[in-house]
């Protein structure tokens, strides 16, 4: 591949301009199709770009929906590293929330940072857990991870709805089942001069960590390798079930930690409001990122925009609010489609020396 | 409670496997096609919500559910075409274009579907086939949709096809050795692709039966992940269609144990009830799969295999 400083900033253009490319060319096709339906194209971007990014309080929406987005993204893009794909996170995401919510409920007279703390412990363990079983289902009996996380995702829900329903279930809570709430002193505020809560923090922080995890350190390297080569891996006597195990149980910790943001900064108990799809949306923010834990911040904040511009296209066009999911497919489709582009571009190439 | 008392439950559960298990069989004897040229279409699920949509809403229009059955099956057959050139291109992978299809798929069925999750479309009929026996348990357990039986003389047909005519060499030996099928003269891509196209037309006529015969409704909460489970089924039946049969009867009577226990009284652990078809397909996996060796029967082009 390319050396030196020119070629790397060539391949910094290329694996930028691709994915624009490809969220312009999806724009596009967007465009047409709502066309088709009767809708001025221009309008429709224009209110996406209003209900996401045009006032504070859209930015607030966005940022707020982007806070579990990046974290359920780092579920995708870390075991990734170690070339595992898992799927799973929306499973580990509402296993955390319920775990963070009970935690929350039973700690009486506990002061609130030692309960938001064990919370937060808490929905990062059970998130852990469950994405760990889906890399050592990989590991020790060879059990395909992609499918294994998305039945366990599956799993996850139902065990969540029998506690939500059933044995946790807060006899107050009248039409929509809840667990009790954590009580409001136990509550994660806003970021400082925000009206964001810590979520966003979090995401942020836990983005940065892994990013210097996986670049600059021995066991970045080690995970980098097993996910090159898992077999060259081996052979140089790297412990590869145990590497890839952490980046998945990591993963997962990501995605708990969302779920305990979503019951502790959002909705104050664990509720169906915790399936809300972001686990499957933060698979689309990791691939178009192509799964670098820097990348994943704008894309999630761009991806959270634009399913928080959704509610403005249905007041004003009187479109479905499953329009951003038609965005989002093609997007999707479109950025996995632009993989076959890399290297293929002219001006992209080095000079050959 | 009903004079069957507890025999009530496995005649429910039988019945339900027959009715549940339609839908699984036809999606997985797609993927069993698509498997068998070499790919994996994760976005089954997505196209099973898509067959369901446009099947219900069709059927609303026409009046005939059995123009919704085959509509179905044309937009599933697009959507298949879709992944199978999308994969065609070098470098891409088709796990993830699957997942990608698989959300592309449901967002699409949800915007488009959105007029038709009020009105009442036609549905399809119902064979009885248990007028021999005096008890409505018995009677109500052997409702049996034409689908089904299609679906049983498609999974041995499909067997046979595989095994003796030129079509089936064709297929497997794209699957099992693409440098093998090109030094034949084979366009690879090309049978891919029609493969993929073909188990999408098959998947979509699987999800008209949800929302045409069973549950028979158009809603977005339609489809729990039958489009998904019946890859891990394929598995399961080590890529051999009347394997694909039987594996669906059990998959469908996993999932009728919940509403079985319910009928005669038990409904504590419901959802967790709800749980257990997915507890089979993740057990069933379990026992399966072996980090040493690849499966038994598997093509050798699949990617979930290297």
């Amino acid at each position: 591949m390319a050396s030196g400083p020119s070629g790397r900033l060539r391949q910094s253009a290329e694996a930028l301009a691709i994915p624009v490319g490809a969220l312009a060319a999806a724009m596009v096709v967007f465009g047409i199709a709502m066309a088709g339906l009767g809708r001025n194209p221009l309008e429709v971007y224009e209110l996406i770009y209003r209900g996401a990014f045009a006032s504070a309080f859209s930015w607030q929406n966005t940022l707020a929906r982007a806070a579990p987005l990046i974290l359920t993204a780092l579920c995708v893009a870390l075991p990734a590293q170690a070339g595992l794909m898992v799927i799973g996170g929306e499973g580990a995401l509402v296993l955390g929330g319920l775990a963070a919510a009970v935690v929350g409920h039973l700690l009486v007279g506990v002061p609130p940072l030692g309960v938001k703390l064990a919370m937060a412990l808490a929905g990062m363990l059970a998130g852990a857990a469950w994405i760990a079983l889906a890399g050592a289902l990989r590991q020790y009996r060879g059990v395909n991870e992609t499918i294994s996380s998305l039945l366990l995702g599956y799993i996850a829900i139902a065990v969540f709805n029998h506690f939500v329903e059933g044995p946790l279930r807060d006899p107050a809570s009248l039409n929509k089942p809840s667990t009790t709430p954590i009580g409001d002193a136990n509550m994660v505020g806003s970021l400082p001069g925000l009206d964001v809560h810590w979520g966003l923090g979090f995401g942020l922080v836990f983005c940065l960590v892994t990013y210097v995890l996986v670049k600059h350190t021995t066991y970045g390297f080690a995970l980098r390798i097993v996910g090159g080569n898992a077999r060259a891996a081996r052979l140089a006597g790297l412990p590869v079930g145990a590497i890839a195990l952490a980046a998945c149980a990591l993963g997962g910790a990501a995605a708990g930690l969302a779920g305990m943001v979503e019951v502790a900064a959002v909705h104050g108990s664990a509720n169906a409001s915790l399936i809300a799809g972001y686990g499957y949306a933060g698979i689309l923010v990791a691939f178009i990122a192509r799964q670098n834990p820097l990348a994943i911040v704008p894309v999630a904040v761009l991806v959270g925009g634009i399913s928080a511009s959704g509610g403005m296209l249905q007041r004003r066009l009187d479109l479905p609010d499953a329009t951003v999911l038609v965005l989002q497919g093609i997007a999707f489709m479109l950025i996995l489609a632009s993989e076959t582009v890399y290297g293929r571009l002219k001006i992209f190439r080095p000079e050959r020396a | 409670m009903t004079e069957l008392g507890w025999w009530g439950v496995p005649i429910a559960v039988l019945g339900g496997a027959v009715r549940v298990s339609t839908p699984f069989l036809f999606v997985s004897l797609g993927e069993c096609i698509t498997e068998k040229s070499g790919r994996i279409n994760l976005g089954l699920e997505g196209i099973l919500v898509m067959g369901a949509m446009s099947g219900y809403a069709l059927s609303y229009i026409t009046g005939s559910p059995w123009l919704g059955v085959l509509g179905a099956g044309v937009a599933g057959l697009v959507l298949g075409l879709l992944h199978g050139l999308v994969c065609n291109l070098p470098r891409v992978n088709d796990i993830a274009v699957g997942i990608g299809l698989m959300l592309f798929g449901t967002g699409l069925a949800f915007f488009l579907g959105k007029p038709y999750v009020q009105p009442k479309a036609p549905t399809l009929p119902a064979m009885s086939l248990g007028g021999w026996s005096g008890s409505p348990q018995v009677q109500a357990a052997l409702e049996v949709n034409p689908l089904f039986l299609i679906g049983i003389g498609l999974a041995v047909s499909l067997g046979w096809a595989f095994r003796n005519t030129r079509w089936g060499l064709i297929v497997r030996t794209v699957g099992d050795s693409s440098d093998a099928a090109r030094a034949m003269g084979y366009a690879v891509p090309r049978v891919r692709t029609l493969c993929t196209g073909v188990g999408g037309f098959l998947a979509g006529i699987g999800g008209s039966f949800l929302s045409l015969y069973y549950p028979g409704s158009w809603s977005e909460g339609l489809s729990s992940g039958q489009g998904l489970m019946a890859v891990a089924l394929v598995i399961f039946a080590r890529w051999k269609p009347m394997r694909c049969f039987y594996a669906a009867l059990l998959f469908g009577g996993a999932g009728a144990v919940g509403p079985a226990l319910q009928s005669v009284g038990i409904t504590s652990g419901y959802y967790l009830f709800n749980a257990a078809p997915y507890v089979v397909t993740l057990g069933i996996m379990i026992a399966t799969c072996s980090p040493r060796r690849t499966l038994a029967g598997a093509p050798g082009e699949l990617s979930i295999n290297r």
